[in-house]
């Protein structure tokens, strides 16, 4: 028998029994591998566990309090459980207290349909919030084109400072100030876009709410109304594995999870994550144009191709094969690489053909 | 005073010691020190006199202090324009400055030397053994009453020898946690790690509390002392001492201190021709409470915000920069040096079954005389309060005590005796901490208390934890309308229910406790909530906005004590009449209520 | 890459030359950061320019542009001098050792210091942290190879490796970072005057007799045809009448633009298919409107012989088409029979034809690609090359002189141009500069120039100043700092209206054909100034 695997007895909310892990995972992490659900705000599968959202709460017999399951290490023998009526209750008293000290509002939210808060609550059945607040609104950072901070729908979870820390390693923001004045903040508190960020939209990526959205698309489509398209980025030769997220055959933004297997594991830069809206652009050709006396006209398939065909015919007889020469292209797919070289080659009958790999 | 532990009366000749503690320091101090000089010059006594300056002698409400040793007479509030009255009258004259001398609060009578003061008598000073007899700034007057004895006959033992003898003395750590402090070590010592750290924890958070201040202004070789003990204990060659900005005397001190000690070869390789190396540097911390909390403190160390990190793992088994690390207090550290000298043993003759050894208090509130304490564990409330802090001013009544700072609870005038330690603290809801000791009597309004400490605790937060960055936040809320009868009953269980969820829901002490203030104060003052909410009404007459303000003639005994308190000319009296309040001219002070002594104003 | 990005959080020491990985490749420095703040892997970045992975690094040596032969054999030196060279892998799996060692035995770290400017004590750490890592991945890009001895600094780098037992183990490799999405695709079909697809040449028999087969023509031209700048350089002469451009904007990319438009201009018929009407596009007789990767199904390979799925999200604006149907649509109007129900089925031939691609399809590479040589259909990828021998059996080490650049400063030319690309913009522009969020980070093209140079000259950020060679002159706003030395500027290429390859000079490497885009000399001025 594997002297790696620990045995845990879990009583859960749809579920009593035994559930098998390995030496070294949370609790938090055992249950999720057996599908056990506990609700989680902080907790992000690609970043280190930071046990401050106090949801994924626990009581283990033998143990005193209750330690959060993100945090605490997976023993063999122990005996969890995961939906008792203290947990409920606080688990509630922590949604109701970010309810009251914050304004979500969901009508007026981007993220409606796509907020774990939103979800939470929901799954708690909170009605109503018990708490009085003295909540006043903070202003937002909307001084980039790629990226809105809303410190009003921020629950301080703490994620964007780790995917910005310990996912991408830029340490752009960190927790400032303290108590219920605790911010997510830039080095002096500068906007984001006079900071040192990169704007790769790690942060975005990884927001369990409306704190931080995509300014591109944001009122451009709600979560449901998006289809997912998984392709590979086209910009540098790393290959992101990246979603377009279309709507009525525009991208409106662009996504990757870790979720996808790929060399960049759901991370993206600026580029891939934001560099997209030259695909709509007016500049982009739609039909083939002839020179004629200097000037381009617009004109047919049939007949440019036909040109074209005839021209290269008549130089090819005329001044032979090798006097017609090929630029493909790194830009283009394999496909159209190999079709270019088969054009070359077999067709007219050269081997010249390059593209700028050395540039 | 009990000073048997290490005698700090000088082998010879004659001493003026003049406090130079950060209270003393204050009220010029220095110039005292150097007006001193001066006059024993003058006066052609330098031969004669040696004058010195000290740490704390703990009686900081008298201070400046200047102290004619022997025989050990007491000069208080001492200005500098009454140093060549002393220096006359005492030292040429031989006689004494009648009105710089010690009263009594119970006799009124002027008391000669410290030796026979109620503050000092009771007193058992272990920690503070030399705070405010030694130049904290000269390593040899440390070493004259018997400083580095103890790690001399640690280095003769094994390192697990020295953790059984502390071990055997029963030692708990200061900082309010009061794990045993062998065992402790012993997790750290049996820790495998390539190399380990040690940290002296002087970031001294509680308000009011300043005794680990106190020692390494006064005494900081102690300190010193005992981490190289401990760092030999437990194999660390580095260590820090995280000190928070706000001392600036006691960092300067500590620099000094290592820097004397480096020379002498007591820090750096081979330190005392052993084969042990030990380095210490100091760290500034930049005053945030939840920094005092060993994980957030190591943070803080590493150059990162200080926010706690979860436990496991322990910072013993992945402490300061991912290696183990041993913490522990000031005051724990200074223990140290005795038990080695003395022995384990006779340590733990002092002190209660479970808590041995002494505790620092710091003596504040509605007391007459504020300052640090030392007493043996098991001292009772009621002797630390009467006798020692000489009593409440204005023969009122104590109500309660508040121990622990924000993280406690209060002890009720029906727990009067309970001997102090950590069991019994514990038991009557509130717990030892680092030793803040906090008066009230009756014009303390326990709601404002429990207020004014959440208000702490609040602003304090790291902000991680959602319960304790805004539970608390709504618990201070709630407070505030209690206060200003703005609340309900149904208010005041969700108050209670709340405190229940950020306890149970915090990662940090800072979370766990915060409620306690609350919690205690409505476990035994629930009526004086109730008088809030139900009655609009404080019954101390603390909460503003509850106080009307106007004279209750048939309560008003006509005295015009309330007219003369009043700064704003806002009261009107005539002999024989009953005093009436101009509400327009009124600031609401306070000066009236705390003057008038038949609870005459509403 | 021999290895994979992966892998980078594997490697105990990470040698980072010549690429500027935080702005080029982000996603893989971010891969390498993480492995620095794991705290297993070091970092040592050998770069002129003060790149930002140099924060992360465990040491940062600064060469003279051009002088990475010379700093390569000095490491080298220094680890056979103090015998830490792999000596079990060296005899069993290289051959040519001694040719090595008698080539680097000059290259003392004095003399090193001399050339480089790196000092000699950072060069021997560097040399002992590299040689003792268990395992020690090499990573570079166009600063090692965009030089007139850029095959040499490759080899360097090769040598290096196997010096220490790197190639062929987990975690280390030579590892060059490709600047663009399919570069490596581009390479791999073909797309290259010397070979066919999977690097077949042309001058075999046999693989001409294989393709022309499947390609159903009678023969296939034996002689390896032109190279990029041999193309322009037969364009300019008149031997080449007619060019078909593809997706390339070689009017801004290529060196000596003069040059490039010169012989563009030269042609009788001048074909470019691309999105947009790039610079080379207004050159064009005809244009063709080309899907972008949005549009289309494909695929690319990246720079670590992954091959993944493209795959079509949007139609494409007006009469645009993938580039293969519209190639595909013109052989069959020179009576040439192509035609492919998809993409999918382009691929299929590939693979039929491709021994490295050989096992893969659509199917097999939806979820997460496959790495080649994937030679078969139950082969999983690999991860690693050369991982029980080479190629070519053993390892060959080259021993290699340095030479210095091919332009050297003088006093009419006093600073070292060196160009190259910044993190928020791509290539030569033509997508990146229609962004809108691309062009709020970076909207203007920016000469770095190191900020005593700057002082000496008036030059303050923001200021309009000129750079000028001995082929041409641009204007430009000046960046002060730290990012570059003493006596050396940095402009990036992406900016059409500030064509810096005006000004770089088309030297070649002479085996790879590659232009030595890091060094040429020029002049800085403030405008206004003669």
């Amino acid at each position: 028998m594997d002297k790696d695997i620990i045995t845990l007895t879990v009583h859960g909310k749809d579920f009593l029994g035994k559930v098998q892990g390995r030496k070294g995972q949370t609790v938090l992490e055992v249950l999720r591998d057996n599908h056990i659900h506990v609700p989680t705000l902080c907790y992000h599968p690609k970043m280190p566990p930071y046990g401050g959202c106090r949801l994924c709460i626990v009581e283990i017999e033998n143990m005193r309090g209750l330690p959060p399951s993100c945090t605490t290490p997976a023993v063999d023998g122990m005996v969890v459980h995961t939906h008792t009526d203290r947990v409920f209750q606080v688990r509630k008293s922590v949604l109701e207290l970010l309810l009251a000290y914050g304004d979500h509002n969901c009508l007026l939210c981007e993220q409606t349909g796509n907020c774990e808060l939103q979800d939470l609550v929901y799954e708690h059945g909170i009605e109503k919030i018990r708490f009085k607040s003295d909540y006043k609104s903070k202003p937002l950072d909307d001084s980039n084109s790629m990226i809105v901070r809303d410190p009003n729908k921020c629950v301080l979870c703490g994620r964007c400072v780790r995917a910005c820390l310990e996912v991408q390693v830029n340490g752009v923001i960190d927790v400032a100030l303290r108590g219920s004045d605790s911010c997510i903040s830039t080095f002096n508190g500068m906007s984001l876009k006079d900071s040192n960020c990169v704007f790769c939209g790690e942060c975005v990526s990884v927001c369990p709410t409306g704190a931080l959205t995509f300014k591109q698309a944001r009122f451009k489509g709600r979560p449901w109304e998006l289809k997912k398209v998984q392709t590979t980025c086209t910009y540098c030769g790393v290959g992101c594995q990246m979603e377009l997220n279309i709507k009525d055959n525009e991208i409106v933004k662009v996504t990757s999870s870790h979720e996808i297997r790929g060399p960049n594991v759901g991370n993206l830069c600026i580029k891939g994550r934001f560099g997209y809206d030259w695909v709509k652009h007016p500049d982009r050709l739609k039909t083939p144009l002839i020179r004629e006396e200097g000037i381009f006209r617009e004109a047919s398939w049939e007949e440019a191709l036909s040109l074209i065909a005839q021209r290269f015919e008549n130089i090819r007889v005329k001044s032979g094969p090798d006097s017609i020469a090929f630029f493909t292209s790194a830009r283009c797919t394999n496909e159209e690489n190999y079709i270019m070289s088969k054009f070359a080659r077999a067709v007219i009958g050269t081997n010249n053909i390059d593209h700028c790999a050395r540039l | 005073m009990h000073t048997e532990t290490i005698s700090p009366l000088p082998a010879k000749g004659r001493q003026l010691l003049v406090c130079r503690g950060t209270g003393c320091e204050s009220q010029k101090a220095n110039l005292i020190f150097g007006a001193l000089k001066d006059e024993i010059f003058k006066a052609g006594l330098a031969d004669d006199y040696k004058v010195k300056f000290t740490g704390c002698h703990g009686l900081c409400q008298m201070g400046p202090t200047v102290i004619v040793q022997p025989p050990g007479t007491f000069y208080c509030n001492v200005a500098p324009e009454d140093v060549a009255e002393i220096v006359k009258v005492d030292l040429v004259e031989g006689g004494k400055v009648d009105r710089l001398l010690f009263i009594d609060p119970q006799s009124k009578e002027r008391v000669l030397t410290y030796h026979e003061m109620a503050y000092f008598n009771p007193q058992r000073r272990i920690v503070l053994r030399n705070c405010g007899f030694i130049n904290p700034e000269d390593i040899d007057d440390y070493i004259e009453v018997g400083g580095y004895e103890g790690i001399r006959r640690a280095l003769s033992l094994t390192p697990l020898e020295v953790i059984e003898e502390v071990k055997s003395s029963g030692l708990r750590g200061r900082g309010g946690g009061g794990f045993p402090t062998g065992t402790k070590w012993e997790f750290c010592n049996k820790s495998p790690g390539d190399q380990k750290y040690l940290i002296c924890n002087a970031d001294e958070g509680d308000p009011g509390a300043f005794m680990d201040r106190a020692v390494l202004e006064g005494d900081p070789h102690s300190v010193l002392e005992g981490m190289m003990i401990a760092g030999y204990a437990i194999g660390a060659t580095k260590a820090y001492i995280y000190c928070r900005a706000e001392y600036p005397l006691a960092h300067e001190r500590s620099l000094i201190a290592i820097d004397q000690a480096t020379q002498r070869g007591y820090l750096g390789k081979g330190i005392f021709g052993s084969d042990f190396d030990f380095e210490i540097k100091v760290k500034l911390g930049a005053g945030a409470f939840v920094c005092g909390e060993e994980t957030a403190l190591m943070a803080s160390i590493e150059g990162k915000r200080g926010m706690p990190m979860p436990r496991p793992p322990f910072p013993a088994v992945k402490g300061l920069f991912g290696k183990p690390t041993n913490i522990n207090n000031v005051e724990t550290f200074a223990n140290i040096p005795v038990i080695l000298t003395k022995g384990g043993d006779w340590f733990a003759r002092v002190g209660t079954e479970k808590s041995k050894g002494t505790k620092v208090f710091a003596l504040a509130g509605k007391i007459n005389y504020s300052g640090l304490v030392e007493i043996p564990m098991g001292t009772s409330l009621r002797q630390i309060v009467d006798e020692i802090g000489g009593g409440i001013p204005n023969k009122r009544k104590f109500k309660a005590a508040q121990t622990g700072g924000p993280s406690g609870g209060c002890i009720p005038a029906e727990h009067f005796d309970i001997p102090m330690d950590y069991e019994n603290l514990t038991q009557v809801g509130s717990i030892m901490g680092s030793g803040g000791l906090i008066v009230t009597d009756e014009t303390t309004c326990m709601v404002d208390m429990a207020k004014f400490f959440l208000s702490f605790t609040q602003k304090e937060s790291c902000g991680k934890c959602v319960q304790c960055r805004l539970g608390t936040k709504n618990m201070l809320e709630t407070l505030t309308a209690i206060s200003e009868g703005k609340a309900t009953m149904e208010d005041l269980d969700l108050l209670l229910e709340l405190a229940q969820d950020v306890k149970a829901g915090s990662l940090c002490g800072l979370g766990q406790t915060a409620p306690n203030p609350v919690l205690s104060t409505i476990r035994y003052f629930r009526d004086e909530y109730e008088a809030h909410i139900l009655r609009k009404e404080c019954p101390a007459r603390v909460c503003r906005s509850l106080i009307k303000f106007q004279v209750n003639e048939a309560a008003c005994t006509m005295c015009g004590s309330c007219f003369k308190a009043c700064p704003v000319g806002a009261i009107t009296w005539q002999k024989k009449q009953p005093a009436h309040i101009d509400k327009e001219k009124c600031i609401k002070c306070r000066s009236c209520i705390l003057a008038c002594k038949f609870h005459a104003i509403d | 890459m021999t290895n994979s990005i992966e892998e980078l959080e594997k490697a105990d020491v990470i040698l980072v030359a010549g690429s500027n990985t935080t702005g080029m490749h982000p996603v893989i420095a971010s891969t390498i950061k993480r492995a620095v703040r794991s705290g297993k892997t070091k970092v040592v970045v050998v770069d002129p320019r003060k790149i930002e992975l140099v924060n992360h690094a465990e040491l940062w040596l600064r060469p003279k542009p051009g002088t990475d032969v010379a700093w390569l054999n000095g490491l080298m030196h220094v680890i056979i001098n103090e015998d830490l060279h792999a000596k079990g892998y060296i005899a069993e799996r290289t051959e040519g050792f001694e040719d090595l060692k008698q080539a680097v035995s000059t290259y003392s770290p004095e003399r090193v210091e001399e050339i480089s400017g790196i000092p000699k004590a950072d060069l021997i750490e560097a040399a002992r942290l590299y040689a003792k890592a268990p395992a020690a991945s090499i990573i570079y890009a166009m600063g090692i190879t965009q030089h007139i001895n850029g095959t040499d600094g490759v080899k360097s780098v090769a040598n290096l490796a196997m010096l220490c037992g790197n190639v062929g183990i987990e975690g280390g490799g030579v590892n060059p970072l490709r600047g663009q999405n399919n570069v490596q695709g581009a390479c791999d079909m073909g797309g290259l005057p010397n070979v066919f697809s999977g690097y077949q040449p042309v001058t075999s028999k046999e693989v001409r007799e294989k393709m022309g087969r499947a390609w159903g023509v009678e023969s296939l031209p034996e002689k390896p045809g032109l190279t990029i700048v041999e193309i322009v350089d037969g364009a300019v002469k008149g031997d080449i009448k007619a060019m078909y451009i593809m997706g390339e904007n070689p009017v801004v990319s290529d060196p000596d633009s003069h040059h490039v438009r010169r012989g563009l201009n030269s042609l009788d018929f001048l074909v470019v298919q691309d999105i947009f009407l790039n610079r080379t596009a207004r050159l064009a007789d005809v244009v063709l409107p080309a899907c972008c990767f949005a549009e289309k199904d494909g695929t690319f390979t990246n720079t670590e012989r992954r091959v993944q799925l493209v795959r079509k999200a949007v139609e494409p604006p007006g009469d645009a088409r993938p580039d293969w149907e519209i190639l595909c649509d013109l052989a069959r109007h020179m009576g040439y029979p192509m035609s492919y129900p998809n993409a999918s089925a382009i691929f299929d031939e590939i693979a039929s034809l491709t021994p490295s691609y050989a096992g893969m399809d659509y199917a097999r590479l939806a979820d997460g690609g496959l790495q080649w040589p994937c030679p078969s259909k139950d082969h999983p990828g690999t991860k690693y090359l050369h991982k029980d021998g080479f190629a070519r059996g053993k390892g060959l080490f080259h021993g290699i002189e340095w030479i210095s650049p091919a332009e050297g400063t003088d006093e009419k030319y006093p600073f070292l141009l060196t160009t190259g690309r910044v993190l928020y913009q791509y290539h030569t522009g033509t997508m990146s500069r229609r962004s809108v969020a691309l062009n709020e980070r970076y909207p203007e093209c920016l000469v770095e120039i190191n900020e005593e140079d700057a002082e000496r000259l008036g030059i303050k950020s923001g200021d309009k100043i000129r750079v000028s060679s001995r082929r041409g002159r641009i204007e430009a706003t000046a960046s002060v700092g730290d990012s570059v030395d003493l006596g050396t500027i940095f402009i990036p290429f992406h900016f059409a209206e500030v064509p810096v390859n005006e000004l770089t000079i088309a030297a070649l490497d002479p085996i790879a054909k590659i232009p030595e885009f890091k060094v040429c000399a020029v002049r800085v001025e403030m405008v206004g100034e003669e």
